[in-house]
């Protein structure tokens, strides 16, 4: 979606401020927040997709100037509402009135190391062949869907160059809105910074992790 | 804030807010309180830069390792300890004379969490996704790095469940360095490419 998540390009931010000896945490919310989101997460009850889903979903002026791990607070509030597991009386006092609903899996202290190390890769065996090889010219596709994406504005409808070729992954555009894993080839692909940006950039080059859907052939 | 001072709660609506929903979770049976202590816990006191710095030092003293990182850099990665959530699928970019490295994810904070742990705010924030894309160059001018204008500037958005590692280029005057010692040089931003590996001058204490 054309959400306030993309970000590539945009003007008028001001200068990347970096903190000297950042704290892993602002706040002790944000703690919270953080395994909160993690908890939740390995519960089932969604996966990684929905959640960056939802997190766009909210209104660009609050995502806009809300740090991160409110984005990421709000993300998994509108995760369980959608799906009516809270309501939003027992988010203003935290008293249950909802009962709870049975989920896949839920995370055990015990588990979290071994959670963890396992991680949740998402490649996948390949359906059909890869249609692109390394040094094989592409572009990349125009479109605007309402729905998740992982193709930035920014780099639609440009010419670029195959550089790695890294498996079939679970393609995110369906697997945000519920409708399967559907792994698709993921190529790393290298645009020349002036097809993107004309004269206006200091990049030489920049590279995009493209799904085979995003990709037609014949980049020039 | 909750406006309510007189009460004396200096709690934030944040803070109310995550309390709320954290008991609500815990009392429905979603998640184990003792489970958000312990990622907290990892993520606070275990995980961090210092992981990916001696991924970048043994790629500096140890050519078949270097090799390996740059074929399969999760497994080269996960020989070493580190592999997991947000680190899944892995790939080193090496810095050269010729070309510099950046990363960014434009459109949330993807982030290697297993080598770097969790993302700095200004990694997650508005001024460093919109414009790492467009003009690296001014990103590492406001983080005080000047890159020559003859070296490439490469940038590298995370749009998918790739996780990127910079091997910085190793400083001069370090020839005799042992690994340990080399790690100390490396930086969380010069692994995201937002900086460069600090020079033998700028630590001191480990010169001999």
């Amino acid at each position: 979606m054309n959400g306030p998540q993309d970000l590539g390009g945009q003007h008028g931010f001001g200068p990347v401020r970096p903190e000297q000896d950042e704290p892993w945490f602002h706040d002790d919310w944000e703690r919270r927040a953080f395994a909160l989101t993690i908890a939740m997460g390995a519960t089932g009850a969604w996966n990684l997709d929905a959640s960056r889903h939802a997190r766009e979903s909210m209104p660009p002026a609050d995502y806009l100037s809300s740090g991160y791990y409110r984005i990421w607070f709000e993300g998994i509030v509108r995760l369980m509402s959608e799906r009516g597991m809270v309501d939003d009386a027992e988010l203003a006092d935290g008293r249950m009135r909802v009962p709870p609903v049975a989920l896949p899996r839920r995370l055990e202290a015990a588990a979290v190391p071994t959670v963890l190390a396992k991680g949740a890769g998402t490649e996948r065996p390949a359906a059909a062949a890869a249609r692109f090889a390394v040094g094989d010219a592409v572009r990349t596709i125009v479109m605007n869907p309402v729905a998740h994406t992982r193709l930035p504005r920014y780099a639609r409808g440009r010419a670029g160059t195959v550089v790695s070729v890294h498996g079939a992954h679970v393609y995110p555009d369906t697997h945000a809105r519920g409708e399967g894993e559907q792994p698709q080839w993921l190529y790393t692909v290298r645009f020349d910074a002036r097809e993107l940006w004309g004269a206006d950039t200091t990049a030489s080059s920049v590279c995009v992790d493209c799904w085979e859907p995003y990709l037609v052939g014949g980049g020039a | 804030m909750s406006g309510d001072h007189q009460h004396g709660s200096v709690l934030s609506e944040m803070d109310l807010r995550v309390r709320a929903l954290e008991t609500l979770l815990v009392d429905k049976g979603y998640v184990d309180p003792a489970a958000l202590d312990a990622l907290i816990e990892t993520y606070e006191q275990r995980i961090g830069p210092h992981n990916g710095a001696r991924v970048v030092a043994r790629a500096w003293t140890d050519d078949a390792f270097r090799d390996r990182l740059r074929a399969d850099a999760t497994a080269a990665i996960a020989e070493m300890g580190y592999s997991g959530r947000q680190g899944e699928h892995m790939v080193a970019l090496f810095n050269t004379p010729a070309r510099h490295h950046l990363v960014v994810c434009t459109l949330c904070s993807c982030y290697p969490w297993p080598v770097l742990g969790l993302p700095p705010a200004w990694y997650k924030s508005a001024p460093f996704r919109a414009k790492a894309v467009v003009d690296p160059r001014g990103v590492l001018a406001d983080f005080g790095v000047t890159i020559p204008a003859d070296v490439e500037l490469s940038v590298h958005d995370s749009t998918a469940e790739l996780r990127y590692l910079v091997v910085p280029m190793r400083p001069e005057g370090t020839e005799d360095w042992n690994a340990e010692q080399l790690a100390a040089l490396v930086t969380r931003d010069a692994m995201i490419g937002t900086g460069v590996a600090r020079s033998p001058a700028e630590e001191p204490e480990l010169v001999r």
